[in-house]
């Protein structure tokens, strides 16, 4: 019976968390499904969303929320640069060079962001209440989250499939040198489909500053949870992505219920690496 | 007197570790041979990483698993036993290679990026487990008392005596390194490396020779963790996976110049050797990680093949000597 309530006021707060997860997950598997990159500064980049609603809302007063359209259009313009400075030249050279690639943007935000902003932890204390159904209480930031996760996914679908610039990265994604042949500029597209990555992960961190206090090192956890939901709902596949990020919230407000906090992290795990072994395409199967 | 020369390239990376286990002596600084033992760890590990990443082409990302590993079972004879430093160390490296073994079995199937991301997964899975594994001291680790270092004649000598045994697994891991490269068993690793399905249709048994691979580049991190956490005196999840320096050692293999013997070596000199100057220096000391990123992505973007790589392809005449 003890249980039952655990799980009802851990259950839900799962949930919704697990779409701002699914939202991170989407911009690493969206860089992996184009360009078959690994994006290791993804963690970073999560962080600097976190202190881009911090700067906005604490010293300019801009709403959080008005505040992820400002966030969102740097990340999506730092995402288009670190992918001229780092990427494009090893774009076509074996995983290693890629992974070292982004894992230096990585050491470069992280050492950067660690001098300037210290590692001390930053608070957006934040209020919009709370929602009440039976015996059930919603945070009000958490559902908001959820919400924007949502209509972001709902986005990123039509423009993928409505727009000609989302058809021109889906034809990149599918066959560079076809697409290249049919006139498409892929490397052009190829920097707007990581911008678009890092814009995902920047926009999450920021949704993820309104309910949690964070750190420069913040973004690493939900890095890591980005590769086991990648992983889950197949990477290179963004509805998977959310997908896969549900589950994982899900399991997050299931767990705990039933044994230790910290047992958390080794499930989650060795669930990634079982995944990769028995369906490295991942549970909703992925496109190639 | 052919023989003989199949060794040359051997001459230059023993130097280098006399070299370090000289200059403590010389200088008569203990400091120093904590430096050198940093460093001596360093090239251990990463020329064991090189077996793998350099030769077989595999990039493991979380290779400082092994290291923990070895280090825990280790570290749990040592204190909970009481076993002394020679078996225990034997033990850590012999859990290490069984691990690798197991996991390699499973894994090894993967190719490239998956591959990767696999092993960042085992990390993070056995730091989390061991975090919840009461036998091994949970998230609080273990402690060494000080009184085991009374049977290698106080804590003095027990550090003098880590700090031979530091050398002398380095001279070991670049020993087996350079055998793997001159064998017809390292021959079958390059070849998986420049293509695996090729390899298999010339009679490379590749399972198996990445698994053994695997195994080989596990062992000497093993020991060289059981024997750094005797001489730190304790053990916590936190320190024995650290994620980042498993990346540190992929920098080094990088730096020098993967699938070389003296690649790995260099390159973790000049990789301990940068970061001991950018730490202690004034202007430096707040952004050492940026600049270490810098020094990284220009490396990778530009030299991909290492120091080493570089030098081999430009002069001709020094690819007796560097291999």
């Amino acid at each position: 019976m003890q249980q039952l309530s655990l799980l009802l006021t851990s259950l839900p707060d799962g949930i919704l968390l697990g779409f701002v997860y699914g939202l991170a997950a989407m911009g690493l598997t969206l860089i992996w499904g184009v360009m078959n990159v690994i994006n290791l500064s993804h963690g970073p980049i999560i962080a600097l969303g976190m202190f881009g609603t911090f700067f906005l809302f604490i010293r300019l007063g801009l709403n959080p929320y008005f505040g992820l359209f400002v966030i969102a259009l740097l990340g999506l313009l730092l995402g288009i640069l670190i992918y001229a400075a780092a990427v494009h030249r090893v774009i076509n050279a074996p995983h290693l060079s890629s992974l070292l690639a982004t894992f230096s943007v990585n050491m470069i935000i992280i050492g950067l962001g660690t001098a300037i902003f210290t590692t001390s932890p930053y608070n957006v204390d934040f209020n919009m209440g709370s929602f009440q159904i039976g015996s059930v209480t919603l945070l009000g930031t958490r559902l908001i989250a959820a919400l924007v996760a949502i209509l972001y996914t709902g986005a990123l679908y039509l423009f993928l499939y409505k727009t000609r610039p989302g058809k021109y990265i889906r034809a990149v994604a599918n066959n560079r040198a076809a697409a290249e042949l049919m006139g498409i500029p892929s490397t052009r597209i190829l920097a707007l489909s990581f911008g678009l990555g890092t814009m995902l992960a920047a926009v999450s961190g920021a949704l993820i500053a309104t309910f949690f206090p964070f750190n420069i090192l913040s973004g690493g956890s939900y890095e890591l949870k980005s590769f086991v939901i990648g992983v889950l709902g197949g990477l290179g596949n963004p509805i998977g992505a959310l997908l896969g990020g549900l589950i994982l919230g899900i399991l997050e407000g299931i767990i705990p219920a039933f044994m230790e906090t910290s047992w958390v992290p080794a499930i989650e795990f060795a669930l990634f690496v079982a995944i990769l072994l028995v369906r490295p395409t991942g549970l909703f199967g992925a496109k190639r | 007197m052919s023989n003989w020369r199949r060794h040359t390239s051997l001459i230059l990376p023993v130097v280098v570790v006399a070299a370090l286990v000289l200059w403590p002596a010389v200088t008569g600084k203990a400091a120093n041979r904590e430096s050198a033992f940093t460093i001596l760890k360093a090239v251990a590990l990463a020329s064991s990483l090189n077996i793998l990443l350099g030769y077989t082409g595999y990039v493991s990302f979380g290779h400082i698993v092994f290291y923990g590993f070895g280090g825990y079972v280790g570290f749990y004879l040592l204190s909970a036993q009481s076993w002394s430093l020679w078996p225990a160390m034997a033990a850590g490296g012999l859990a290490a290679g069984l691990l690798a073994f197991l996991l390699g079995k499973a894994i090894l199937r993967l190719r490239g990026a998956y591959f990767a991301l696999a092993t960042i997964g085992i990390n993070e899975a056995l730091k989390a487990f061991i975090n919840n594994f009461e036998l091994f001291g949970g998230p609080t680790g273990m402690t060494l008392n000080f009184r085991v270092y009374q049977a290698y004649g106080g804590a003095a000598k027990a550090l003098e005596m880590s700090f031979i045994l530091v050398a002398a697994l380095t001279l070991v891991a670049i020993v087996v390194s350079h055998v793997v490269r001159t064998s017809k068993f390292g021959l079958g690793l390059q070849a998986i490396r420049e293509n695996e399905d090729a390899a298999e249709i010339m009679g490379v048994a590749a399972p198996n020779a990445k698994t053994w691979a695997y195994v080989l580049s596990a062992i000497v991190p093993g020991m060289v963790g059981a024997l750094f956490f005797f001489k730190n005196g304790n053990i916590e999840p936190h320190d024995a996976f650290p994620l980042h320096a498993s990346i540190e050692l992929l920098v080094m293999v990088m730096l020098g110049g993967q699938g070389t013997v003296l690649g790995p070596i260099l390159g973790a000199f000049a990789y301990q050797g940068m970061r001991g100057y950018l730490v202690t220096s004034d202007f430096f000391k707040d952004i050492q990680l940026s600049v270490s990123g810098v020094l990284l992505l220009l490396i990778v973007l530009f030299i991909p093949a290492g120091a080493i790589g570089l030098l081999r392809r430009r002069i001709t005449p020094l690819r007796g000597v560097l291999a």
